[in-house]
């Protein structure tokens, strides 16, 4: 048994929320919405985040463009995420969009451009 | 150079991108010209490269660059005009527009319509008067964040943060995710006025304590920040508690304390600011007390969601159309006005002429919890509204049918009866 | 093989600098040494800004003497060096019989001094003529030769004028030691040996340790620190110096007009023991706004755009030290200039002059002289038609920069190439970062244009000099 309390994120309500976890099922009460509920159970289970962060370019206007991961990814990959991009050495021209990498940091989800360069 | 613009738009940031493109589909054979200050258009969304844009305007979640660029993408074939890296340094009370840039050196333009959409500047360590020396290493939010995601520097790898809005909380998360410590975020009210997700997001996901009723009170080191004092405020007069300092050992501060919408031009052209928005007074088009002329977006009041931006947009690039095609003749004016418990209501104004539903946006003064606002026209009760909880960090909306606004409206919090 | 000179003046404050102008009229090889990366970097860069009429000096004294003479050249000097100088007038506030005794006593001291045109008047008029003032005032002192303007554009002008006829600047330059060798001094300053005949020293805060290299211990600096206020321009009332009654520690607070249309108050008094302690204070700002309220009631404090201190540098002798040094005959002292200091020093660039003649240095007139220093082109102060002639000159004129106070690309590449390697280099010489937003706005862009004029990487640039470094690092550096 397990219970870990939390802020639901999912409108400004910010409800308060107490998840317990009892082996694979979970009772979350606090939230006052569905919303909330399926929240607290992801946030148990594998809490997700979508990360963004920006790549240095070669050859572009600015020397850094922005970038974001197509999907959430779990919060415990951000750090591999994170050094995983810091490798990243994309050229110009970039385009909104771009997959600059299919799979970052083997989370199955692909790395691509916010911003055009 | 000297130009003849039907209608010109001051800023090419979200605010300018959404009014001139409404502007051009309302009235396509009428001219229309951006001016913007700086290289490219998107102004601020281009270093605002976190997500949450758009949820409400696109139904997706984008980031800053993401969402000014499917404004900037419309543009194509509109023949709206672009300057960028153009400074407007004049507006007069006929609609002249004065401006400058590299390339075409001062610009002057007669404009039919005007769109005021400069967004705003940051509060700065001097308004607030933190004491301490003036070392390297004090950042407003934004500037830090524009240094990071623009021109990929980092000021600093130890951080203190004073200030719990958006962009204090967002540039939390960005120092972590760069390698940075934040030691702590302060915050000198009891609540913060960000959105919840960031909290959860920026700080409770780094580990990064936020202390609220709390102020910096001394900055450290002669050439670069070594150290921050903070203290805790006493919740009434705001004032520090002597006793309570704790210095943090760092590099970097960042202040992310306040924005003030950039009305120097609106001013210089006479007309009529709002003490409380620090922005224009302006009817349910947006127009503001000099005719033909329009103010959206936060040159207006500072927003939290860049969607409503956009909405608020489309009404002034929509009326500066329609006062290019045909003006009307002036109508008489209601007044809105904000009572106890509602800081501010934009508009301020609602002409007789309004017609169909009237969305009037607010802020209330504290967090009420629950919140009962009520609409009153004289002693009627036109409108009320109750909601779990009002903060001051959330812009509110409420919408009422021009029909029932017969004359002066007020918007007022009722207190809570004690049961 | 050391750098020789025929004076090395040691400090490149206002009075360092005035008298660096003064002697690059002769044949004669000046250095303008100092420790700071840029000139100006003491107190001549945090202080009232007043050219003051002098009727607040001991009559008799040295800084009496130069305060007047001071006060009298700075409309020739401000003109030769296309510095703002505006002859305002200043007040000296009374409230009730004990500071109308002062108000007479300064007007007497006044007379003694030779400050003209003074007159005393009751607070009606003073009100009269300033309304913003307290209805509290019952008597004033008003002196129409006082004035204001921009001391550390008066400081870099000097410089910049002393530069172009000959002179040399050597920043980064901290005098560790000196010594006699034969006819002259030897300094080690910045890592090298410079011989001068002559050794002004204009110090400033460290004019004692100076003078001790040398063996000259007949004098102490003790350093009192100066806080002000900084208001936005929308907020000033005043068009006049406004003084309050002057104390043992000072002038007492005022509140004045800048040239540039902002308002400022300060500044306070307080005697420090760290030299380099220009923090300001919660009790600095606290008795800056209840004594700048005391004057003009109606002043805005909500409009405090910046608040900084300044470092005075007083004299254990009460007075200003000029003079050769009587244990060095080679040193001449410039010494313990706090204010009047910003009011007298052409003035003691006269007497410098005069002195190093006195004690037999050959000065023979340069031919080509120029007096005259022409300051940046200032964009937002030009008519629209000078303007478009600037722009046509340099299309980096059409570009705004700090948007707060209109300056522009092409004044900002003229203040690299004069000088500034930093971010506030640039921002006194141009103004860049002075306005509502503090640097806010144009902070990242002075940056670039630093980085691409100097061909330096951004991560070299700092705010002022030495340790103060702006960036960390580059992203992504892995």
């Amino acid at each position: 048994m397990k219970t870990v309390e939390m802020t639901c994120i999912r409108c400004p309500m910010g409800c308060r929320l107490t998840v317990t976890q009892d082996g694979d099922s979970f009772s979350v009460t606090g939230n006052t919405c569905r919303r909330g509920e399926e929240y607290g159970i992801q946030e148990m289970r594998c809490p997700m985040r979508v990360v963004t962060s920006s790549v240095r370019v070669s050859g572009g206007r600015r020397p850094v463009c922005s970038v974001k991961t197509a999907a959430a990814v779990p919060k415990a990959d951000i750090g591999a995420v994170l050094a995983a991009i810091r490798t990243l050495r994309p050229c110009a021209p970039i385009a909104i969009g771009d997959v600059l990498c299919p799979d970052i940091a083997g989370t199955g989800v692909s790395l691509v451009a916010t911003a055009n360069d | 150079m000297k130009k003849d613009i039907d209608i010109a738009v001051i800023g090419g940031g979200p605010a300018g991108l959404a009014a001139a493109l409404e502007a051009h589909r309302r009235a396509p054979d009428k001219s229309v010209l951006i001016v913007e200050r700086d290289r490219e258009l998107g102004g601020i969304l281009q270093q605002c490269i976190h997500n949450g844009f758009g949820l409400h305007f696109f139904g997706e979640e984008l980031t800053g660059p993401e969402y000014a660029g499917r404004f900037i993408a419309q543009l194509r074939n509109t023949g709206i005009e672009i300057m960028t890296d153009t400074m407007v340094l004049e507006l007069s009370d006929d609609r002249r527009i004065l401006a400058v840039s590299a390339a075409n050196g001062l610009v002057e333009i007669q404009a039919g319509a005007v769109i005021l959409a400069m967004g705003c500047r940051e509060r700065t360590r001097g308004a607030l008067n933190i004491p301490g020396t003036r070392p390297a290493g004090v950042y407003t939010a934004g500037c830090a964040q524009r240094l990071v995601n623009m021109e990929g520097f980092m000021p600093g790898r130890r951080v203190v943060i004073l200030g719990s809005g958006d962009i204090g909380l967002i540039m939390a998360r960005r120092m972590t995710w760069e390698g940075a410590k934040v030691e702590v975020v302060a915050e000198i009210m009891p609540y913060s006025s960000g959105l919840n997700r960031n909290i959860v997001q920026c700080l409770v996901d780094n580990g990064i304590p936020l202390r609220f009723n709390h102020t910096v009170t001394n900055i450290l080191g002669r050439e670069r920040v070594e150290g921050v004092t903070i203290a805790e405020v006493d919740p009434a007069s705001r004032q520090p508690i002597p006793g309570t300092e704790i210095t943090y050992e760092c590099d970097t501060l960042l202040l992310s304390v306040g924005l003030i919408p950039e009305n120097e031009l609106t001013q210089a052209a006479g007309i009529q600011l709002d003490r409380v928005t620090s922005g224009a007074v302006v009817d349910e088009n947006r127009q503001t007390s000099l005719p033909g002329v329009f103010a959206c977006g936060n040159v207006l009041h500072v927003h939290d969601l860049v969607d409503n931006v956009s909405d608020e947009a489309i009404l002034a690039g929509r009326a500066a159309a329609a006062y290019v095609t045909h003006p009307a003749p002036a109508a008489g004016i209601r007044r809105v006005s904000a009572l106890s418990g509602v800081r501010y209501t934009v508009p301020q104004r609602i002409t007789e002429n309004a017609s169909g539903k009237q969305d009037i946006y607010f802020r209330v003064g504290s967090a009420y919890r629950p919140a009962t606002l009520v609409v009153k026209c004289g002693d009627e009760v036109v409108l009320t509204r109750k909601k779990p909880i009002m903060t001051p960090g959330e812009m509110e909306k409420i919408s009422i049918d021009a029909a029932k606004i017969t004359g002066d409206i007020t918007l007022e919090i009722e207190e809570a009866h004690a049961q | 093989m050391s750098r020789s000179f025929d004076v090395a003046i040691v400090g490149a404050g206002v009075v360092g600098c005035a008298i660096a102008r003064q002697l690059a009229r002769y044949e004669l090889r000046i250095a303008l040494i100092d420790a700071a990366e840029d000139v100006g970097m003491g107190a001549s860069r945090a202080n009232s800004a007043i050219v003051h009429a002098g009727y607040d000096c001991p009559p008799g004294s040295v800084e009496a003497r130069l305060n007047v003479i001071g006060n009298a050249l700075y409309r020739p000097w401000c003109d030769e060096l296309d510095v703002p100088f505006k002859r305002c007038g200043s007040f000296v506030i009374g409230f009730g019989p004990e500071d109308e005794e002062t108000l007479r006593g300064l007007y007497e001291r006044g007379l003694k001094n030779g400050v003209p045109a003074m007159s005393l008047m009751p607070g009606c008029q003073a009100r009269g003529l300033e309304p913003a003032l307290s209805p509290e005032v019952t008597m004033a002192l008003f002196a129409p030769t006082a004035g204001i303007t921009c001391p550390y554009q008066m400081t870099i002008a000097c410089a910049e004028n002393a530069r172009a006829n000959g002179a040399e600047w050597l920043l980064d330059h901290p005098v560790t030691a000196m010594r006699r060798e034969g006819d002259g001094i030897v300094l080690t300053a910045g890592g090298e040996e410079i011989t001068a005949r002559y050794v002004v020293n204009a110090a400033g805060v460290f004019a004692d340790e100076i003078s001790r290299m040398l063996g000259d211990d007949s004098f102490s600096i003790r350093p009192r620190k100066g806080e002000y206020m900084l208001l936005d321009r929308k907020s000033t009332c005043v068009d006049t110096v406004v003084f309050q009654t002057p104390s043992r520690l000072g002038k007492g607070i005022l509140v004045a007009p800048t040239v540039d249309g902002n308002m400022f108050a300060g500044p306070t008094a307080v005697d420090m023991t760290d030299k380099r302690d220009t923090a300001v204070t919660p009790e600095g700002i606290a008795r800056l706004t209840a004594m700048s309220k005391k004057s003009v009631p109606g002043i805005d404090l909500r409009a405090v755009i910046t608040s900084f201190a300044g470092v005075r540098a007083q004299p254990s002798t009460g007075d200003f030290i000029i003079g050769a040094s009587p244990v060095e005959p080679r040193l001449i002292q410039a010494a313990g200039i706090c204010s009047p200091g910003l009011t007298s020093a052409p003035a003691i660039a006269g007497e410098i002059d005069r002195i190093l003649r006195r004690s037999g240095l050959e000065m023979p007139e340069k031919a080509d002289y120029n007096p005259i220093r022409k300051a940046i082109p200032e964009f937002r102060n030009l008519d629209n038609a000078q303007r478009a002639a600037l722009i046509e000159s340099d299309a980096r004129y059409g570009r705004v920069i700090c948007r707060c106070e209109t300056i522009t690309e092409g004044e900002i590449v003229e203040a690299i190439r004069r000088g500034a390697r930093s971010l506030d280099g640039v921002k006194r010489r141009t103004r860049a970062g002075m306005g509502r937003c503090q640097g806010g706005f144009c902070s990242p862009r002075v940056m670039e244009i630093l980085a691409r004029e100097l061909n330096v990487p951004m991560t070299e640039l700092t705010k002022f000099g030495g340790a103060s470094k702006l960036l960390v690092g580059t992203l992504k550096e892995v």
